[in-house]
């Protein structure tokens, strides 16, 4: 190719599956590209991921076994699992209330309330942490009366779910609402006029629309809950086997030299996380299959 | 027989925000008629339309069905058969569900079988000549067969009134000729109280017993077809339906075999 | 007649609304409420010790002076990866599509310990790197390097849907007249993507700012020199200074805001003169 690096020639146009008009960019300039995001992706990526797994097995199958059916690591599995589960389903509860209320309804201050649940999603996940041990801890504003009472929330699972639950509050709210904004109304009202209750215009009309969307948001949600680690860190005391989670665990371990029993546990973590990945990608194509459909749908006459 | 109601519409105001959709509107729909909301984009002809249904609160006046005040009764309860503009089906229920959802949704109140509610739907479906059908998808179906669907729905829940929001408007000029005159003469056969709204004049004048024509939410004239083409009540009116083919609007014949294969239908009295 | 109040046609208005906003004051407004609470009992005095200390200020520079170094990495490689994978068919595509969004599933000690171990001195990437002096492990390098592994996703998929959506006439139409690659590059598709490009830099750099797990191991903390923020706040919990490490807590939180905020009317301001005509 010439050294007229940028020739001032017009470029070919190539027409692609969906009748999308694709530039022909000289064939360099592609491999260019091309190389320089895969190499960056790459290295950035898929080789810690891999590392993970190497690490994991580097002293042998039988120590990696060993490892995640260890008390401790299996309690941690267990914490993890339970509150994330419990996080996820009450932010779940939350997002579809307030999904339906702002995407069905008008009514002054909207926008003021989105901004609301966005609100986590700029706070460092340390914070989240720090706002619960400000209101639960020894010297916080409810310590005295808590420790008076003898209910633990700051150091115990409690407050693991309440940090868990502040960091990932915005999740599921924040996926269903466009997909809801997008289906407008309309066939809320026609069961409206044919005598359904609210409940049975959720269940049968609603409900159905946002399948997909929901699945999407609910894996999004729980792939992050599992992974908190910032706040969940300032809250749960480390005590191990009793409020560690997963991540901290793995923490717990490496920070004792148990390398290979630390990437052990993070290759679980890591499996799920790729699960949740794989699970997602399923979920993106069902949700703009229904969307083509939609599009055909509406504008078939 | 359906038992058919007049409907009041008295001192009808409403307002959205600053814009007038409704001012001062007062209406007498006679029982059983084929009434035209006929009107430009933005006069409100919608707006009254859902008023009627409950979808819509007015800011004052009144609407009665019969003699009964609908004020203080929702959409939900007011037995209105409402056909949405773009059909508002049910996506992911197959044509068999969507005509029965107001069945299933009152089948403990109706005391109605899930075998019954089949033996209607399939009868109804019948009768809007999408017959052999209820299996499948609303995304499968073409623009009219949803339009029919959507009344099959409507009409499933034996309503008190038929409302009907520009049914033709998504559709190609062809099929709405033609699904507007099987509307008539399927009108004629359920003996309904209806009220559709339009925009085109053609339509109304070749369907309607009456026509109201509607103006920046003002009620500017109502009559037969003959008598506002005869008698135009104003400059705007004259102009409005003036633009139409020439000629004095010809209506259907009453002669109902002139008309494709339209069904016997004994319904039952109604629960 | 009488006036008739306006009802709303759909149900479930009040409980659905009454339930949201009781669950995020519940969760939400009134943990953060607390900081702020606290912020204030202190009183200014003790405030003003904190925000000027030496160790205080060491650590939010490195905290958001990593971040934004990060996020500019992001941005630049963020651009490339959504360009092609918008424009581009090649074998593997899809697979690394998905790598994208790894980060972002990716619990962040996970990322955090395999980083350490990988730039380590004996590390799988490390040894390469320290016959020739770069040390990545325990310094700001690798604080940046963690960052910008957390922040990948943020740009690449903000910038993809806009770039997807670029209007092919608008290039055929700089085509015809003479410009060539570059140019249309930088004259037409830049600015319909900037906005989402600072975007994802401006999530990409907030969320850098506050990350913890991802960065913790591989920094090293050091106080004054490789101390992240986040850290500060909890060794200062851990010595139950609590005024300290809200005064920290809420200053993080203010710069993350005005960060927000500035980008958000910049963003307004080009809409609004793009309208006027002014660009």
């Amino acid at each position: 190719m010439s050294q007229a690096v940028f020739a001032e020639t017009p470029t070919k146009l190539l027409t692609q599956e969906f009748g999308r008009v694709v530039h022909r960019d000289p064939l360099w300039a592609r491999i260019l590209l091309i190389g320089t995001a895969g190499l960056f992706v790459v290295l950035l990526v898929l080789v810690p991921i891999i590392f993970v797994f190497m690490e994991a097995l580097s002293k042998g199958v039988s120590v990696f076994w060993q490892a995640i059916n260890d008390h401790d690591a299996v309690a941690a599995f267990k914490l993890t699992a339970y509150t994330s589960a419990v996080a996820v389903g009450l932010n779940l509860l939350f997002g579809l209330a307030a999904s339906w209320a702002i995407t069905k309804f008008s009514f002054r201050g909207k926008s003021f309330l989105v901004t609301l649940i966005d609100l986590p999603f700029s706070v460092s996940p340390v914070i989240s942490g720090l706002v619960f041990v400000l209101l639960f801890g020894a010297q916080g504003w409810m310590g005295p009366w808590l420790q008076a009472h003898e209910i633990k929330i700051i150091f115990a699972w409690p407050s693991i779910l309440l940090a868990t639950i502040f960091v990932t509050f915005p999740f599921i709210a924040r996926e269903l609402m466009p997909v809801m904004e997008a289906q407008g109304h309309e066939e809320e009202e026609a069961a409206v006029t044919l005598g359904a209750s609210g409940w049975q215009i959720f269940w049968h009309v609603t409900l159905p629309n946002i399948r997909w969307a929901l699945f999407y948001a609910v894996i999004l949600c729980s792939a992050r809950a599992i992974g908190e680690f910032g706040a969940v860190s300032v809250v749960s005391g480390h005590i191990r086997g009793e409020t560690n989670t997963a991540p901290l665990h793995v923490e717990l371990l490496y920070n004792e030299y148990a390398t290979a029993a630390a990437f052990s546990i993070a290759a679980m973590l890591t499996l799920f996380a790729l699960a949740s990945l794989a699970l997602k990608a399923m979920a993106e194509r069902w949700i703009t299959t229904d969307a083509y459909s939609d599009f055909i749908f509406r504008s078939k006459t | 027989m359906l038992s058919v109601i007049p409907i009041r519409l008295s001192n009808i105001h409403k307002k959205f925000g600053n814009f007038v959709a409704s001012e001062n509107v007062s209406l007498d729909i006679r029982p059983g008629e084929l009434l035209a909301l006929l009107g430009p984009s933005g006069s409100g002809k919608t707006t009254l339309l859902r008023v009627i249904a409950g979808l819509e609160t007015q800011d004052s006046g009144s609407v009665f069905f019969g003699e009964e005040d609908m004020t203080s009764i929702g959409p939900k309860d007011r037995r209105v058969g409402f056909v949405f503009q773009h059909y508002a089906l049910f996506k992911h229920m197959n044509i068999l569900q969507n005509v029965a959802f107001g069945l299933q949704v009152r089948k403990k109140k109706l005391g109605l079988s899930n075998a019954q509610i089949k033996e209607r739907v399939l009868k109804l479906l019948d009768l809007v000549q999408l017959g052999g059908i209820e299996k499948r998808l609303p995304s499968q179906l073409s623009g009219g067969q949803r339009q029919r669907v959507a009344l099959a729905r409507a009409l499933a829940v034996e309503p008190k009134v038929l409302l009907l929001d520009e049914p033709f408007g998504a559709l190609d000029a062809k099929v709405r000729r033609e699904l507007r005159r099987w509307l008539r003469i399927f009108h004629q056969q359920m003996a309904i109280t209806t009220v559709f709204v339009t925009h085109d004049q053609d339509e109304a004048m070749e369907i309607a017993d009456r026509i109201v024509i509607v103006n920046h939410g003002r009620i500017e004239q109502i009559g037969t077809p003959q008598e506002i083409y005869k008698h135009p009540a104003s400059d705007f009116v004259s102009e409005f339906i003036g633009t139409g083919n020439g000629g004095p609007p010809v209506p259907l014949p009453a002669n109902l075999d002139v008309v494709p294969k339209i069904k016997e239908y004994e319904v039952e009295a109604g629960r | 007649m009488g006036r008739t109040k306006s009802k709303r046609v759909l149900p479930g208005f009040r409980l659905t609304l009454g339930f949201a906003i009781i669950y995020l004051s519940v969760m939400i407004l009134i943990p953060l409420l607390g900081l702020f609470a606290k912020t204030f009992t202190m009183g200014w005095h003790a405030f003003y010790q904190t925000a000027t200390s030496a160790r205080v200020l060491a650590s939010l520079r490195l905290s958001f002076g990593a971040a934004i170094v990060a996020a500019g990495v992001n941005a630049a490689f963020g651009v490339v990866i959504a360009w092609v994978l918008v424009r581009y068919k090649f074998p593997g595509k899809r697979f690394f599509d998905a790598l994208v969004d790894i980060p972002f599933a990716l619990p962040t000690a996970v990322a955090g310990i395999a980083l350490t171990q990988m730039y380590a001195p004996h590390g799988w990437i490390g040894k390469w790197l320290a016959p020739l002096g770069i040390k990545v492990a325990f310094t700001p390098l690798g604080i940046v390097i963690a960052l910008v592994f957390t922040g990948l996703p943020f740009v690449v998929r903000t910038v993809q849907p806009v770039l997807a959506s670029v209007d092919p006439e608008i290039e055929e139409a700089a085509a015809t007249l003479g410009a060539g690659r570059a140019r249309t590059f930088f004259r037409v598709i830049v600015p319909e993507i900037l906005p989402a490009l600072l975007t994802g830099f401006a999530l990409a750099f907030a969320r850098g700012a506050g990350e913890y797990g991802s960065v913790v191991f591989i920094s090293g903390n050091l106080p004054f020199r490789t101390e992240i923020a986040p850290l500060l706040i909890i060794t200062k919990l851990d010595q139950y200074d609590y005024t300290g490490a809200t005064a920290l807590a809420v200053i993080m939180l203010a710069i993350s805001f005005a960060i927000l905020l500035f980008i958000n009317f910049y963003q307004h301001g080009r809409s609004v003169a793009f309208r006027q005509g002014a660009v």
